[in-house]
């Protein structure tokens, strides 16, 4: 359990070299670019890293030589298509990969977060994404007799999630679409938050429908305003498509992609530096305010 | 009708048509994000769409989309739920039709978007996505793909996103429950799959000459006469009104 807030440098610290870790859990929405950055800082390596379409953060960390395994159904820049850390770190074996689709790795999350060692499903059969990997299993409905696919659960060592706010014990509200966070911060031995803000208990209980992670789960939070960027963040920014389309040019070779990370990770000290860098204009224009809730007794 | 329009336009409006009113659509990346827009603008205003992340849409997002994620997707969203939720939706059959494209596509409509073979190697792509779970489980799935040779194989090298089976069975030997493809929406025809699940040409887009369509194809592809489903047609061009909304939607043509 989280006691307080701490400085994202000190939050990611306590994450060991060789952990696996379940992060990009929202799809393109709300990714924790800040604390995978810091990863790369502290120089914690030999991750494996889960995750269902991993948009950029795992080329990042994989251009970083942070990674030795990949458990993901998609792992690219969604606007150019092609992460070149990741292909040329698969094509010359640097990496393992074990291939999922986003539902086969929901599962296997969910199946650890419930505590159950596999859960069924019909989607993968007839797939070499099923055929190439020894994990899966085909099976009978033993009720119905209908063919299965076996999915055996994945608990990460940590699970890493950005959110909009969060209590300093770790009590978080999330809103905006929430991809496959719920299963893996069930699923995880360690949550880490990191939250636009830290608010006061009270904002937090005020609104309980709203949270998605509660204390008892948390190991660590950190304040990090912008701490998603360049992906979008309901409430809070929009995603910043002109970084997308120059981190694809600017990281074709590994040279390219060590210069690049010069500027954007080893070359600033905090969030803010980084966010100095940053000079599209992603604010919200059209603020939608939820109508008021009330709970009361 | 529209006096212009590009390749991927006509792409968005035909694969847009393919959307009935009152269905529940899949939508994934890129094209479909703009198709599904114009099909609830037009001529299937009560069609919801559900996106891998979470989102449940009934209307179009105000402002342009790279992703499902992107704000205004989710700006007055009917729901941002969950992607269990979406998948077990998906899983129940509750999907009428989805949206796949791919880098390679084979005779029955298997689609690689995995590992392509480039003789010397093989390239690494980025993978399944959700692409998998909605080829296996949508009711019905339409696939929107560039035409060039090099993406249509006789096999697949890698099944991302299961077909029909090569045994002429189509989904009867398959275990994937879903209804299989029912469409492939190419830059110059749009192609229908026959009672055996092979691929045939079913319209050509405006302009397009038969025989070169179907000389990028290493197989002998059948035409609706030879399946018994009609003849060839001429695939529907954008109407000035669906130009004009592809064009609202993507105002930069980033995706078209």
């Amino acid at each position: 359990m989280a006691t307080d807030s701490e400085p994202l440098a000190e939050a990611v610290s306590r994450i060991e070299p060789g952990s696996s870790i379940a992060t990009g859990l929202a799809l393109e929405h709300a990714i924790p670019f800040a604390a995978g950055h810091e990863l790369l800082r502290q120089g914690i390596d030999d991750l494996t890293l889960i995750g269902p379409i991993s948009d950029l953060l795992f080329d990042q960390l994989v251009g970083g030589d942070a990674v030795s395994a990949v458990r993901a159904a998609w792992a690219g820049n969604v606007s150019a298509g092609t992460g070149y850390r990741f292909r040329e770190a698969v094509e010359d074996g640097r990496i393992e990969v074990e291939d999922h689709s986003n539902f086969s790795i929901a599962l296997s999350l969910k199946a650890a977060a419930m505590g159950v060692p596999y859960l069924p499903t019909r989607s993968i059969l007839g797939s070499d994404i099923f055929e190439r990997n020894d994990r899966f299993l085909e099976s009978t409905d033993p009720f119905t007799e209908e063919t299965v696919a076996l999915i055996p659960a994945i608990s990460p060592d940590w699970t890493i999630v950005h959110a909009q706010r969060a209590s300093p014990q770790g009590d978080a509200h999330l809103w905006g679409n929430t991809g496959i966070t719920d299963p893996a911060v069930g699923a995880a031995d360690n949550v880490l938050v990191t939250a636009e803000e830290i608010v006061d208990p009270e904002v937090i209980t005020s609104d309980p429908s709203r949270v998605a992670i509660t204390r008892e789960q948390v190991t660590a939070v950190a304040e990090v305003p912008f701490g998603a960027h360049p992906s979008p963040v309901a409430g809070y920014y929009n995603r910043d498509n002109e970084y997308y389309l120059e981190y694809s040019q600017q990281t074709k070779t590994q040279e390219a992609f060590d210069e690049w990370a010069e500027t954007w990770v080893y070359g600033v000290d905090s969030r803010e530096e980084y966010r100095d860098l940053v000079e599209a204009d992603l604010s919200i224009t059209e603020p939608t305010v939820a109508a008021e809730v009330q709970y009361g007794q | 009708m529209a006096s212009e329009y590009t390749d991927r336009e006509l792409m968005v409006t035909a694969a847009a048509s393919e959307i009935d009113d009152g269905d529940v659509a899949f939508v994934g990346m890129r094209l479909p994000l703009i198709a599904f827009q114009v099909a609830v603008s037009t001529h299937a205003p009560n069609a919801m769409a559900v996106y891998e992340s979470g989102v449940v849409r009934d209307s179009p997002a105000d402002g342009f989309i790279h992703t499902m994620c992107d704000l205004p997707n989710l700006n007055e969203a009917v729901s941002t739920t969950g992607m269990i939720d979406i998948m077990s939706r998906l899983q129940r059959g509750d999907v009428d039709v989805g949206f796949l494209g791919g880098a390679e596509i084979d005779r029955y409509g298997n689609l690689n978007t995995t590992w392509v073979d480039a003789g010397d190697r093989e390239i690494r792509l980025p993978g399944s996505g959700g692409a998998c779970d909605i080829a296996a489980m949508a009711g019905r799935t339409v696939l929107l793909m560039p035409h060039e040779p090099r993406r249509f194989v006789e096999e697949v090298n890698y099944v991302t996103s299961p077909g029909y089976a090569s045994d002429g069975s189509a989904r009867e030997n398959h275990p994937a429950p879903g209804g299989g493809p029912s469409a492939l929406v190419t830059s110059k025809a749009t192609f229908g799959f026959d009672d055996a699940g092979e691929l045939y040409l079913r319209s050509l887009h405006p302009g397009e000459d038969a025989d070169e369509v179907l000389e990028a194809f290493p197989w002998d592809v059948n035409t609706a006469e030879d399946v018994g489903e009609g003849s060839v047609t001429t695939t529907a061009e954008p109407t000035a009104e669906e130009l004009e909304l592809v064009r609202t939607f993507d105002p930069d043509g980033f995706w078209t």
